[in-house]
């Protein structure tokens, strides 16, 4: 997802006994469905936790503006241009919101874009991959957005106000982004026999790493088990994966397109498809900076944020002075 | 009645200078300074895309030869663009793309206020959409050529370089043609001369309070309005028209 594996720092699930009276106070709020608000109390890891999932989230947003951005000036028309660009448009904006949920926690936006050019930090794996043909612009609206709305919608009702908001507003724009997605798939499909086999040849590279997106079985993981605990993760991996692939896969099918997995089938008894094997070796060499576009994406956005620099200083100076001189006259 | 030729060729330089610089803001789209930054660079560039198809439109409608805003904007090649020299010049750093906005903006808000009094409805109205938008446009670029023209020392020497840079492509502004002319006769646009004169105080007095200084009068860089243009523009198109030229006849 936008935010995978993120780390709570809890080693085993407390019981209400084991609680402090705080922590039961606060456990009891978020049982009940109340949301948690930046002044009130909360436990340390909740506050760590959050931060780390609200940051990589952001981050994701941004680092996320490059794949799609770089098909902006090569956008085929004139509307298609406009569409794309209000598109990363509107992830500069949930960048931001998402930054400011994060702020609502104690940390500022310049810590957490330092701790995302360090390399410390992370985003969504999905960003590693390169986009090489107009094709990768729809099928990253319709498989990329449409598995961060899986993960997203539940998220509107996490238990942090703060974060939960920010969701509201992103998941109403993140609907329509998935629409222009599947709706240049479509014009593709139709199209020509070449413009088909780029949507096909798509479809084939961002499949897997969409179903990599959800990150690794977590059904085990005491991490996860706290998140949820805490409303903060809402389903599992496994649970959203499986929703995600039931939804796409007749999408995929009403396009013409193939879905490559030949292990993919439909289990009536179930009522899901069954899918293959994910390659997980894959996944953890992209998170550990080894995808085909790491390096490149951080460098790119290390040097707007360093080139932007003086820019940044010299609107803060600017203000400075305005603000002196405007108390000298009325002093 | 004015002659359609005439119109076509004004129609579009209208929209190819909305075009050509709405394409040179996009490609900040990721990169700039701020969020912030990213979202109001991309606000202003989709007004103007907004812009282009409104004027290549009209600008097809009345060539009738049935090609539509996309047709003149992806398949034309460079010689017939009709775009000033000014809006292809490379972003170069933030200041010279914001100090390239400011000169534009303070030409592109007087010339449309006068189009909305245009005798051809059809231009009159897109005049007073964009109007709107570029009061907006010109309010945020003489913004910045205060901040950062008496923000740091920086971004002082910066914004001066970038004003000294470009302001041999400014002459090009108030020029006037044949076309021009035409239009001037007939009552559906401004004599550009009579822009200078309110152009040049309103950038002088940003200029000043900016704590930076024009350039003299020099030579002016002319031709784009005539498909003559600077090498920029052809790597310009070449990202711009890829995928029309390269997949004929498809639809997207």
């Amino acid at each position: 997802m936008y935010a995978q594996m993120v780390k709570t720092g809890v080693d085993h699930i407390q019981s209400k006994e084991e609680m402090s009276p705080e922590e039961r106070a606060f456990q009891d709020r978020v049982d009940q469905d109340i949301k948690i608000e930046p002044k009130e109390w909360m436990p340390e890891a909740y506050r760590k936790t959050l931060i780390r999932q609200i940051s990589q989230h952001a981050h994701s947003e941004i680092i996320g503006m490059q794949p799609e951005g770089n098909w902006i000036t090569r956008a085929p028309t004139l509307e298609r241009k406009a569409i794309l660009l209000a598109k990363v448009q509107d992830e500069a904006g949930h960048g931001l919101y998402l930054y400011c949920a994060a702020e609502t926690l104690g940390v500022s936006r310049d810590d957490l874009m330092e701790q995302l050019n360090s390399g410390k930090a992370k985003y969504s794996s999905i960003f590693n991959y390169p986009t090489l043909t107009w094709a990768d612009i729809g099928a990253i609206g319709w498989l990329v957005d449409g598995a961060a709305i899986m993960n997203q919608v539940p998220l509107q009702r996490c238990s942090y106000g703060p974060y939960s908001r920010a969701m509201i507003r992103i998941c109403k724009e993140e609907s329509f982004h998935q629409r222009q997605g599947y709706d240049i798939m479509m014009k593709l499909a139709k199209g020509s026999s070449e413009q088909k086999a780029m949507a096909q040849d798509a479809l084939n590279r961002w499949w897997w790493p969409s179903l990599m997106m959800f990150g690794p079985s977590d059904a085990e993981s005491v991490h996860s088990a706290q998140s949820m605990r805490w409303k903060i993760k809402i389903n599992s991996n496994d649970e959203l994966r499986q929703k995600f692939v039931d939804q796409t896969v007749p999408q995929a099918e009403y396009l013409g397109l193939t879905v490559p997995d030949p292990d993919l089938k439909w289990n009536a008894e179930r009522g899901h498809y069954e899918f293959g094997e994910i390659n997980w070796d894959e996944f953890y060499q992209v998170i550990a900076g080894n995808g085909p576009c790491n390096r490149d994406r951080l460098r790119t956005r290390v040097k707007a944020y360093e080139e932007g620099r003086w820019v940044r200083e010299a609107a803060d100076a600017y203000a400075a002075k305005k603000a002196a001189r405007a108390q000298a006259k009325a002093a | 009645m004015v002659d359609s030729s005439a119109l076509f060729e004004y129609l579009l330089r209208l929209g190819d200078n909305a075009l050509i610089l709405g394409h040179r803001l996009s490609e900040w789209c990721g990169h700039s300074p701020a969020l912030e930054e990213d979202l109001a660079l991309s606000n202003v560039a989709l007004d103007l895309i907004g812009q282009t198809q409104l004027w290549l439109n009209l600008a097809g409608e009345v060539e009738g030869r049935g090609r539509n805003a996309d047709n003149l904007a992806y398949l034309r090649d460079a010689r017939d663009f009709r775009n000033v020299l000014l809006v292809e010049q490379p972003n170069g750093d933030f200041a010279a793309t914001m100090a390239r906005q400011f000169l534009f903006d303070a030409w592109h808000y007087l010339l449309l206020r006068e189009l909305t009094g245009s005798k051809d409805a059809r231009i009159a109205e897109i005049a007073a959409k964009g109007l709107k938008e570029v009061t907006y446009h010109l309010e945020r670029s003489r913004d910045w050529v205060l901040r950062l023209g008496d923000g740091t020392e920086e971004s002082h020497r910066r914004m001066q370089a970038a004003i000294d840079d470009l302001w041999m492509y400014t002459g090009e502004l108030f020029e006037s043609d044949e076309v021009d002319q035409a239009m001037v006769r007939e009552g559906l646009g401004p004599d550009f001369a009579t822009l200078h004169e309110p152009w040049l105080g309103l950038v002088r007095a940003t200029a000043e309070e900016a704590t930076l200084t024009l350039p003299q009068p020099g030579w002016a860089q002319r031709g784009g309005k005539r498909g003559l243009h600077s090498e920029h523009l052809g790597y310009i198109l070449a990202d711009l028209q890829f995928l029309q030229r390269a997949y004929p006849n498809a639809t997207w």
